[in-house]
Formats: structure tokens, sequence, C-alpha cells
């Protein structure tokens, strides 16, 4: 099996099309890979797309892997990181039921201590945004769950680079003739 | 209606005609229908030939592609039509063959509606295309099929499959042509580094015991002459992949062999010998490899390659040269010394002769009652006088027929190599002739892949296509048979095949057949077959359960090639 496993944040600068997300995963798939966590949206540079991805993998193969995801035609630049070298988020959405807000007085404590945001409260529900790290909203979670949680979800991780990636030099340079 | 506005499918035609397409592969369908309407119009500037099946056109396309360096094209209908076509455009893929498929999809407003011979061919060919899209307005259709073309070859040639819904086909538009010369995101050459060709070329001076291993980029690069210059300056022994083959004149001083499972004895020894391995647009596939941990451990790797995504997949290499090798080689030549290699170049000389002893002889010229596969290629060559254009299917002919086919031309050997298609051969033939019109075009095929596109014998007698089809018939699906002989103790499962009477099939076409089974009879029936000017059959009965030799086990290293 695989050795020396390590958890990778993959992004990708993309232009926009319709298959390549499919695409992408793709390359993913072929080599067995799981994908943990996938977000995208617009990035810093107008009409340009930036994918998120996490991935649970050897250095040897996630070089590959970006190499393979570099060479696909509307990729601009894929690039790889750890943990260390990035700044990264995810943001999670609790739905509890509003009669143990006002119930429990727990709740209010528990909330307050973990910095997270009541985001809109209803007679019948109210929901609480939690942004951090994965141990942070986990940990929220728990601390939630005895409270009886109508939803939860919790997005892919976005995350920025301590280093500059400098897409704007690769797009005026390297790719465009 | 507007004078200026013509419909989709019609702009599919002048985009094609304007990319210089006057040949399509393919076969017609519900949705693909208004296309195939002005491919009737303008059947004077484009000549589609109807395969009997869409793998059929594929293949066809790519033989084309193959001999004559240009792009291959190929028209089919959505659904099953477009899903035919996977196999060939995977080999395409993996070949890096340069291809573009159009296909027609039912109308955008059924989309996703599981329609009547929908299916996601983007989807399904995502994989296996170096780009793909789906057209859903007619305006869109010269800007992509001219993009189309453009990256199906450049850089590393490969497939890419446009698929156009119904109502773009037949929606009106202003046609206007521009062709596609650069694509944002897309770089097909990667930059060459002056640097690293130096610190090569120091290695390559330095070195007392290098080795050449080149493959279908010098072909696909049309780099044949630059290879050919660089390797006679170094007096380097060079040997090739089974793609690679027929870049040098099989009677090059220089020229070595073959490397791989069944290459040659010495190049596939010495690999695990030389203290430099210069790798020349190949991507150290695993039937050249074998076993990773134990290829070339000793030497120094320089890989001179197009494709970054190549350099370190399979084996770390101490210098990559990026670029076509067109470009770089020639630096790379100016930078070396002129040398001979005489005492290393003898030690391929002496595994050449074992190997005459033990296999090659016996193989062409044989003493025992069976007829051998290599005899037949030897005839073959002497009929030709290694002129002709072979064209290979999957599996023993396949080796034995790059093994010891003679060309003195490049781009002359046809053959599935990466992803091993059964079935290649056949129409890649009528693709190869239609490309090289003027030059004998051989078929090599085995019973067991003649068989898997055998109907495609109406589209080489409707075309005309004087293509000669060889069948090498042992009743068996041999390779297979060979593994099962070797590694599973003669447990011959589903390998042992009742064939029909091939030679009446082939009347059945129209087309003139003959059947082989004595050696006294073969070189006759050979020239009888290279002199006719019409497509011909020849099935030769070879030996039953003959294995091919040398051969890398599977898992076991280079350097482990058995002779028996």
């Amino acid at each position: 099996m695989e050795k020396d496993k390590e958890l990778f944040t993959v992004s990708i600068y993309t232009e926009n099309n319709i298959g390549l997300l499919n695409r992408i995963s793709a390359i993913f798939l072929k080599r067995h890979v799981n994908i943990e966590s996938l977000t995208s949206s617009q990035s810093e540079i107008d009409d340009i797309y930036r994918f998120v991805i996490l991935v649970n993998v050897s250095e040897i193969k996630i070089k590959r892997i970006i190499k393979q995801i570099e060479k696909q035609i509307e990729v601009i630049a894929a690039f790889y990181h750890t943990d260390k070298e990035t700044i990264f988020l995810e943001t999670a959405l609790y739905k509890v039921k509003s009669k143990s807000l006002f119930e429990k007085k727990d709740i209010q404590k528990i909330i307050k201590n973990s910095q997270a945001n009541i985001v809109t409260v209803s007679p019948e529900y109210f929901v609480i945004e939690k942004t951090g790290w994965r141990r942070e909203t986990e940990a929220l979670y728990n601390s939630l769950e005895p409270y009886g949680l109508l939803q939860f979800v919790r997005s892919g991780r976005i995350s920025v680079t301590k280093e500059p990636m400098n897409i704007s030099q690769i797009l005026k340079t390297d790719k465009i003739k | 209606m507007s004078k200026n506005l013509i419909s989709g499918a019609e702009a599919v035609i002048k985009s094609l005609i304007e990319e210089g397409v006057d040949l399509i592969y393919g076969y017609p369908g519900g949705a693909i229908m208004p296309v195939y309407d002005e491919l009737y119009k303008y059947q004077k500037e484009i000549n589609h030939v109807l395969t009997r099946h869409e793998q059929g056109a594929t293949h066809a396309a790519q033989g084309y592609a193959r001999v004559s360096g240009k792009v291959g094209v190929v028209t089919a209908t959505s659904g099953p039509g477009a899903t035919n076509l996977v196999t060939g455009i995977a080999d395409a893929q993996i070949d890096s063959t340069p291809m573009v498929c159009i296909t027609g999809q039912v109308a955008s407003h059924l989309l996703g509606s599981d329609a009547f011979q929908e299916t996601d061919i983007i989807g399904i060919s995502t994989p296996v295309t170096k780009w793909n899209y789906q057209v859903t307005k007619a305006s869109e259709i010269p800007d992509v099929i001219s993009k189309a073309f453009y990256i199906a070859r450049s850089g590393r040639p490969g497939p890419v499959l446009i698929d156009i819904t119904k109502d773009a086909q037949f929606e009106l538009m202003h046609f206007k042509y521009k062709k596609c010369s650069a694509v944002k995101s897309y770089k097909p050459e990667p930059d060459i580094s002056f640097d690293e060709i130096k610190k090569a070329a120091d290695l390559i001076n330095k070195s007392k015991k290098p080795l050449v291993v080149w493959g279908q980029g010098v072909i696909l690069g049309n780099a044949e002459e630059e290879l050919k210059d660089f390797i006679e300056k170094s007096g380097i022994p060079s040997v090739w992949t089974i793609l690679g083959l027929s870049a040098l004149p099989t009677n090059h001083h220089l020229n070595m062999g073959m490397v791989g499972m069944h290459g040659n004895y010495g190049p596939n020894i010495l690999t695990n010998e030389c203290d430099l391995l210069i790798a020349i647009g190949m991507r150290f596939d695993d039937r050249v490899t074998g076993n990773l941990d134990n290829y070339a451990k000793q030497a120094k790797i320089i890989h001179m390659e197009i494709d970054p995504a190549e350099v370190n997949k399979n084996v770390d290499v101490d210098i990559a040269l990026l670029g076509n090798v067109k470009k770089t080689i020639p630096i790379l030549t100016k930078h070396i010394f002129k040398k001979t290699h005489e005492a290393w170049i003898s030690k391929f000389k002496l595994f050449d002769k074992i190997e005459h002893e033990k296999v090659i002889n016996e193989d062409l010229f044989p003493t025992k009652d069976g007829l051998t596969m290599g005899e037949v290629v030897k005839i073959i060559n002497e009929e030709t006088n290694g002129d002709a254009v072979i064209v290979t299917d999957v599996g023993q002919h396949q080796m034995v027929a790059c093994r010891y086919a003679r060309f003195n031309k490049s781009k002359s050997n046809i053959t599935s190599g990466g992803l091993g298609t059964m079935g290649f051969a056949l129409p890649a033939a009528l693709g190869a002739k239609m490309g090289a019109p003027n030059r004998e075009v051989v078929a090599i095929i085995g019973d067991g892949g003649y068989q898997m596109t055998i109907q495609e014998l109406g589209t080489i007698y409707q075309t005309g296509a004087a293509v000669k089809i060889v069948v090498l018939n042992n009743d068996y699906l041999g390779m297979v048979r060979q593994w099962q002989q070797l590694f599973f103790d003669k447990r011959y499962a589903s390998t042992e095949m009742i064939n029909p009477d091939f030679v009446k099939i082939a009347e059945g076409y129209y087309i003139d057949a003959k059947k082989v089974d004595k050696r006294s009879d073969l070189k006759k029936a050979v020239n009888e077959m290279i002199n006719s000017k019409k497509p011909y059959f020849l099935e030769v009965c070879v030996e039953k359960e003959a294995n091919v030799f040398p051969m890398i086990p599977s898992g076991a290293s280079v350097s482990d090639v058995r002779l028996e």
C-alpha cells in the first residue's frame, strides 16, 4: 500500500468550462485517489476560477497528479501545498430547535465560547455558523449534538497560501504566446 | 433567409475544408444527419468513407494519421454511434495520434431527458480525450472546430471529440473562419533549457557506455534526420520502442533493435549495463521497462520529452530536456563530441549472435515442418524490399512482425501499442493505404483480432484501396495461449478457436483470396499478393503452439529476458 500519506491542498486555476470539473475529478478517479473535499469559486483574476481540493496521498503521487492536471487544456496552473504552507478554513452550519435556545441556558454559553455566530432565528429553529479549523467545527458539533441537531453541513476547505502564487505572472508569460 | 447565413451543419463542413480535410471516416445516423446532408453537397471537396462499424472509422482515421502525419477525422451519430468510438479514441490518446471526432447529439432541449440515442459522450470520453466540447449553438462551430484541430495536432498530439446537438446543426449562422494558433491556458511545447542541454551534453561526452532509447516522439516530431545526425556523431548504439520503429532504417549500423517484453536480447540486457540512458520521445511504458525497481538503476538518465507530465512519472531521471525533440536534438548534437563506441557496440553484436542462434535462425529459417510467423514476415520483407507500410494488430503476430519487419522509411510501422487494441489492424490498414496511396500497405493480423473488425472488408472493397491482408492463423488467441502455457500450467482457457473459412469470407466480399499451409507455396503466394493491384487476402496457416521469444516475464527485470 501507499506509504507516507499526507494531507495536501491542491489549488487549480482554470478557465470556466462545463466539463472541467469532470475532467479534473477523473484524474483522481483514474489513480484511485479519494477527494476529501472540493470547492470551486471565482479567483482573484477576472474570468479565472479556482478549485481547492483536499486529498490524502503521498507527495510522489500528488506531484504526478498535479502534472496531469496542468496538462488539461483549460487549466492555467495547479499547485499543491501542505497545511503548514497555507491558511485554511471550513465553514459549518448547525440548525437547532429554537426551543432549546431558550430552555437550555448552556447552549448560549457554548455558542459564545466557541466564537460561533447565530445567523438566523425563527420561532421553530435557529442557525449557528462557525468558521474555523476542522477540529473546531467538530468540537461545536459534539457540544450541540446532545441538544438535537435538525441539520448540519460543513463546507469544503478554502485556503490561501502563505507564499505568493503569481498566477497573473503565469498568465502573462507562460501559457499565452 | 439572408444570403450570408448558413446552417451549423454546413459550417461544420466548411470548417473542415478550411482545415484541409478531404477525407472523413464515419457512419451516419439520426443526430448527425444534417451534417451528412451537407457532406452530400460537398462530396467533391470531401470524400466520406462509410466504415461498417464506428470503431472501424476511428482505427482507419488513426492509420491515416499515423502514415500521413495529418489529423484523422471521424464522424458518428449520438448514442451507440458515439460510444462505438470510445475504443479508438482511447487508442489514439495513449498512442498520441491526432484525431478529431465529431458526434451528433440529441437536440439541446432534450439533453438529460434520456431521449432516443442520447448518451453523455462528453462524460464518457473525458478521460480518453486530449480535449472535448459540446456545441449547442451554431455560432460556436467554426471556433470550436478550429480549436479542436489546433489542439489535436499541436504539442503531444491526441484525440479531440466535438459533440454537436442536432438543433445547433440546423441553426443558421454567419460563417467566418479564423485558424486557431493559440489557446489561453494551453502551452503545446514547453520552453527549452539550454543549460540543461549543456549538462546533458557533458554527461554524454563523459559516458563510456551510453544507450539511446527512442520512441514515437521522434516520428511525431518529424525528427528522424535529427536523431540520425545525433547518433551518428555520438556513435551511440540505439534501440527503439515498438512505436519508435521505422524512425531509423533497420539496416542502420547503430540500430541495435527493440527493447521491451519481446524486444531483442542485447538491448534489454544492456539496458542494465549502460552508464547513461538517453530516452528520446518515449514514456517508459511498463512493457518497455519491466520491473521498475531493476530498470537501469546503474545508469544516469536523460529524458527528452515534450510532455512534462511524462517526466519522472515512471522513472526518475537525472536530466529532463523538455521540448519538441525536433528542436532539442540538434542543439544537443552541436554540444557533443564526435565519438565511436566500438567495444560497447561489440557487446550488442555478441548478444545478437546468441539471439540468432537461440531464436532468430529457427524463426526465419525453420528446420521444422510447421510454418513460422517469422518466415512469413521475412518473405514479405523480400517481396516489398522493406518499402512497405506494415500494419499490425495485437498479439504474437504483432511482436513477430515488429521484430522482423525491415524498414527503409519512417512512418511505416502502424500498430496499436499502448492500448493493445485487437481489431485495430484491418481498418487501420485501410486508413494507411488511403493516407499513402502510392505505398504498398501490408496488414499482418492474427486470426483472433481479424475477426473483431472483419466487417471492414466491406469498406476495403467499396473504396477499392489495395490493402494486402495477411492473416497468420494458428487457430488460437496465441499470445494468451503462450501465457497460459508458460504461467498457467497449459490450462488453455477459452483461447482455442474454431475458425471460419477465411478465404470464402474474403471472397464473399469480392476480395481475391488465397490460403497457404505449405512452405513450398509461401513465397509464390506472397509474391502474387504483392503484385496484385487490388485488395488481396492471404491466409497463412502457421504452427499452432509456437511461442514468441525473447520474453521478459511480467514483473521481471529487463535483464532477466528469457530466450526459451
